[in-house]
């Protein structure tokens, strides 16, 4: 167009808008291709053969009989990979399992075959020989006196514990006693703030197994090209990390791993740490020379991949009469499973809850996490908030109730404020907090719902209604955990005015590719239509760390903004330079150049970008950013600002309490988010709905049943999701806080909606029965028993170990 | 050895003569032998939804299904779907109201959707909700899916 043509542009944003997802309509067509979906020339079919005993040691496996099986190209067990590399946070875990199996869905062979139905026959033809040893299957008995050992050390040819070198891994070396990891924390003097406490509550609370049930099961397709370098299909939520870490377990250089990830069929946090069928499916298809693809079964999903941590969780808390917090005092008995992952490291988010939701004056927190022969856990939206916040939330209600105060004044006097450094030493640069808590009990008409469910408690009728609240503090701005927590940006624009936006940042169908583009098209006055994202291979784009930390828009906004404002700046230097006006009093709108106070246009943008490229000095216009948040690691004593920003919620619940039955209903969420700032609307809008659903199954419906080692319920008609029809009504809005670091203002929410709905749920529920319940889930069962007076009250005595 | 079967049926509008072992699953078919992707595995044990296609009209878990079972019937899957310009407004629906986040259920739920339009146009919101009760979704809670086949149905009102 001609710019003579062209009106005036005015001035118009993004930010806020409804923004349609840029995946979605491959999506909606069936054209998206996953892991599932994909096939590699010459590939591999593989399946993996788990344990049938919970503990036991392997006395023999024969695989002759399935590697003569016509179709098997390669049958590996321990013994084919006498290289391999214990795996996972504490490095106690090899992939395959030559000795010992130590849970139900131990590896112990795997083929790789021309189809998935002869890999799957070889399986049944191998012979594995076992001697049963005894089961731990509750972290109560594994820390009892003379437990069995999970990962004993091993002995020598004498019978004596061998002697290793310092460092050898735990997988190698074993542990003399079943404790995973220890956690504790302290600030203020708990004591004298006990002794200053007019009312004290202690109260056991028990969290349940849940699992992520990402609809697209978990697959992998790992090959080696001719000079051995490795290239992997994954589901990975952290490609970056996951790349160097690969390369460490195949004693090969990083830059010979590259990860590419096709769009994934859900992540949830269960895509961040390394299993054993991903290491597994590289040593086939190096001992195959050919590409091999793993793809899970759902039974085997619900078997082989992790879960939300359970815990056992004793809090004694206190407050003065006039409703002023005055300490917390926490000890957690974490069930690990057999093995270490993400699960374990869930305390250091606990800990801020306890530490820092609310202002209190004393924290005194512990929590061991013991080896059992249970599944073990990984990371889980909400990493461990979900279980801190319910006994948290509870404890809220109680200490009102205790000293006749409104729970909301009470939430209210103790709330954080913009400003505040907490014990831990989290500093709330941007808190709306407490209008997340007066809204969300406005729009929900809480204050007199929750009197008068209290007077209709004795009413006739089975029916009970009530209502409750529960808030929550989440990072919002990244979380400092590896050396790093930064995001790479890759920015190009074509001849066209067309941007390719390269960035770390990975989609999992949080919608990241859309806000991102969003962001950067706001800064270069272009429509979301003119950007392509790539954001799934190692071997272009640039480092980031991952999804996770309700980081991504976060950070990788902050970089894909500053490598936009580092081409915006040199398209406006080039436009005021050829039209010899002042760059300053230039702006980007509608694909134009334009003069910023009149919106009147000065050049079409793709027209210079073309002039830029086809003159003298033949210029493209690409930029990098690298963007690394303001926050600082966490001390040994688990104190410093390990997040740019903060994010806050409150969630009230309504429920209906059928008290014949036990079935609770949930009618109605009410949700304030405090998320800096609204950027795409649509989508904000749908990882809140998405996470309170999630939070509801948590609360009432899903309940991965472990009983001595073996999971009951593998599988979707017994491990009850929420449906369609159970949904409660949701009225979800939001508190601009604007947070000064956070792009155009906005902090992270995507693990917040999920967080307080079981604290909320219970609240309620006892808002509604004047029952208390402590453990999860609220299945009409445990409902039921609770309204009789029949449940036993969770009991776990305040513990740590010397 | 696996007995096979010859089978003839008309997918997406298209007459098929595949040979199919008697022991495969009309999903598997689907993908693995026709190549046709977009009905997904999520189970196979017609507990959630992703697998679900339209045989002679009416929605099926086609993982519950033998292969075989085709022989004779008209079948439409989500590519057929995908193809079919009366179902563009309910694949903009759910674009436009935010419905697709993985993306994994999706394609059962259009398919499941465009049954609810073709047999009860008017449906409301609650209906809606029963209609796609055997479709899971871990990801949107099911709202904007819902919002998104209400606007459809108001839409072809």
């Amino acid at each position: 167009m001609n710019v003579a043509e062209k009106p005036v542009i005015a001035a118009a944003s993004l930010i806020g808008q409804r923004i349609q997802k840029k995946d979605a309509p491959e999506k909606a067509a069936g054209k998206t291709r996953y892991i599932q979906d994909m096939v590699v020339p010459g590939m591999l079919h593989a399946k993996i053969l788990r344990s049938s005993r919970v503990h036991a040691k392997i006395k023999s496996i024969d695989t002759s009989a399935a590697k003569a099986l016509p179709g098997v190209h390669v049958v590996l067990t321990a013994a084919d990979v006498p290289d391999q590399q214990p795996i996972g946070v504490a490095r106690d875990h090899l992939p395959l399992k030559g000795e010992r199996v130590r849970s139900l869905r131990d590896e112990i062979a795997a083929v790789a075959a021309d189809s998935d139905e002869i890999a799957e026959a070889a399986l049944k033809l191998i012979r594995v020989e076992y001697e049963d040893l005894p089961v731990i299957a509750s972290p109560e008995d594994a820390i009892k006196p003379g437990a069995p050992l999970i990962h004993p050390t091993p002995l020598d040819a004498h019978g004596r514990p061998q002697s290793l070198p310092p460092k050898t891994p735990i997988a190698f070396a074993g542990k003399p006693d079943n404790i995973a990891m220890r956690f504790d924390y302290t600030h203020g003097d708990i004591a004298q703030a006990e002794a200053e406490s007019d009312v004290v509550v202690e109260d056991s609370f028990q969290l349940h197994y849940v699992t992520h049930c990402c609809m697209g099961v978990s697959g992998v397709i790992a090959e080696f090209d001719a000079s051995g370098n490795l290239l992997m299909y994954s589901n990975t939520q952290v490609p970056f990390l996951h790349k160097r870490e690969f390369a460490e377990y195949l004693n090969i250089d990083p830059s010979r791993v590259r990860i590419i990830q096709p769009p994934i069929g859900g992540g949830f946090g269960s895509k961040l740490d390394i299993y054993p069928f991903e290491v597994i499916c590289i040593f086939l298809a190096r001992a195959a020379k050919r590409p091999v693809k793993m793809v899970f079964t759902r039974e085997e999903e619900f078997l082989a991949s992790p879960t939300r941590q359970p815990v056992l969780l004793t809090l004694r808390s206190g407050c003065r009469k006039d409703g002023t917090l005055t300490f917390r005092q926490v000890h957690t008995l974490h069930d690990n499973g057999a093995y270490t992952s993400w699960g374990a490291t869930t305390p250091f988010v606990m800990m801020q809850t306890f530490s820092s939701l609310y202002r209190v004056p004393a924290c005194d927190y512990h929590t061991t996490v013991v080896y059992t022969n249970n599944p073990y856990a990984g990371s889980f939206r909400g990493y461990g908030n979900l279980q801190a916040t319910f006994a948290i939330e509870q404890h809220m209600d109680m200490l009102a109730e205790k000293i006749g105060m409104d729970p909301l004044d009470f939430r209210l006097k103790n709330a954080q404020d913009a400003g505040e450094v907490t014990g831990q030493g989290m500093t709330f640069k941007s808190c709306g907090f407490k209008e997340c808590i007066t809204t969300a009990a406005e729009r929900s008409d809480y204050r007199k719902k929750h009197a008068d469910n209290i007077a209709n408690r004795n009413a006739r009728g089975p029916v009970k209604r009530g209502i409750g609240i529960a808030s929550m503090l989440h990072v919002g701005g990244g979380a400092k955990i590896y050396p790093s927590d930064g995001c790479g940006t890759i920015l190009k624009l074509d001849d066209f005015a067309n941007v390719t936006l390269i960035t770390g940042a990975s989609e999992i169908g949080q919608g990241s590719e859309t806000v991102l583009s969003q962001l950067v098209c706001e800064e270069l006055g272009l429509p979301i239509s003119a950007v392509t994202v790539v954001n799934n291979d190692t071997a272009i784009t640039p480092w980031d760390v991952g999804v996770h930390a309700s980081r991504t828009t976060f950070i990788a906004g902050n970089s894909a903004i500053g490598a936009a404002r580092k081409a915006k700046a040199k398209i406006l230097a080039a436009a005021a330079k050829k039209h010899d006006c002042d760059e300053a009093a230039l702006d980007l709108r509608g694909g134009f150049v334009v003069v910023a106070e009149t919106g009147e246009p000065v050049v079409e943008l793709a027209r210079l970008m073309r002039n830029l490229h086809f003159s003298d000095k033949a210029e493209l216009v690409m930029t990098t950013f690298y963007y690394e948040p303001p926050s600082v690691h966490q001390d040994k004593a688990f104190k410093g600002d390990v997040s740019a920003a903060y994010a806050w919620a409150a969630q009230v619940v309504e429920v209906e309490v059928d008290t014949e039955t036990g079935i609770v209903k949930m009618t109605k969420v009410t949700g304030t988010h405090d998320v800096g700032r609204v950027l795409n609307r649509l989508g904000l809008e749908g990882q809140i709905e998405g996470g309170v659903v999630m939070g509801q199954g948590y609360a009432l419906t899903e309940n991965l049943i472990v009983e001595n080692g073996v999971t009951r319920n593998p599988n979707f008609r017994d491990y009850k999701l929420v449906t369609a029809p159970e949904i409660p009504e949701m009225d979800i809005t939001f508190v601009e806080s604007m947070d000064g670091e956070g792009p155009q203002g906005a902090k992270g929410v995507g693990e917040a909606p999920a967080i307080c709905i079981a604290a909320a749920a219970a609240n309620a529920i006892h808002n509604a029965t004047g029952v208390r319940i402590f453990g999860l889930p609220f299945t009409p069962e445990a409902v039921y028993r609770a309204l009789r007076g029949k449940s036993d009250k969770p009991h776990w005595p305040a513990w740590k170990p010397e | 050895m696996s007995l096979k079967h010859d089978i003839e049926f008309t997918l997406n509008g298209v007459r098929k003569r595949v040979t199919v072992d008697v022991a495969m699953t009309a999903l598997d078919m689907l993908r693995d032998v026709v190549g046709l992707t977009g009905t997904k595995y999520g189970c196979g044990e017609g507990e959630c939804g992703a697998c679900t296609i339209r045989v002679d009209g009416e929605t099926r878990n086609s993982c519950l299904m033998f292969a075989v079972d085709f022989d004779g019937r008209d079948i439409v899957t989500i590519e057929g779907l995908a193809a079919d310009p009366k179902a563009d407004a309910l694949r903009e629906a759910f674009v436009e109201h935010g419905a697709v986040q993985c993306g994994f259920c999706t394609p059962g739920m259009v398919m499941q959707a465009s049954h609810i339009l073709d047999t009860n146009p008017n449906a409301d919101a609650e209906t809606i909700k029963r209609g796609i009760e055997g479709n899971l979704c871990r990801c949107t809670g099911y709202k904007k899916i819902v919002d998104a086949v209400e606007s459809a149905c108001c839409g072809g009102r």
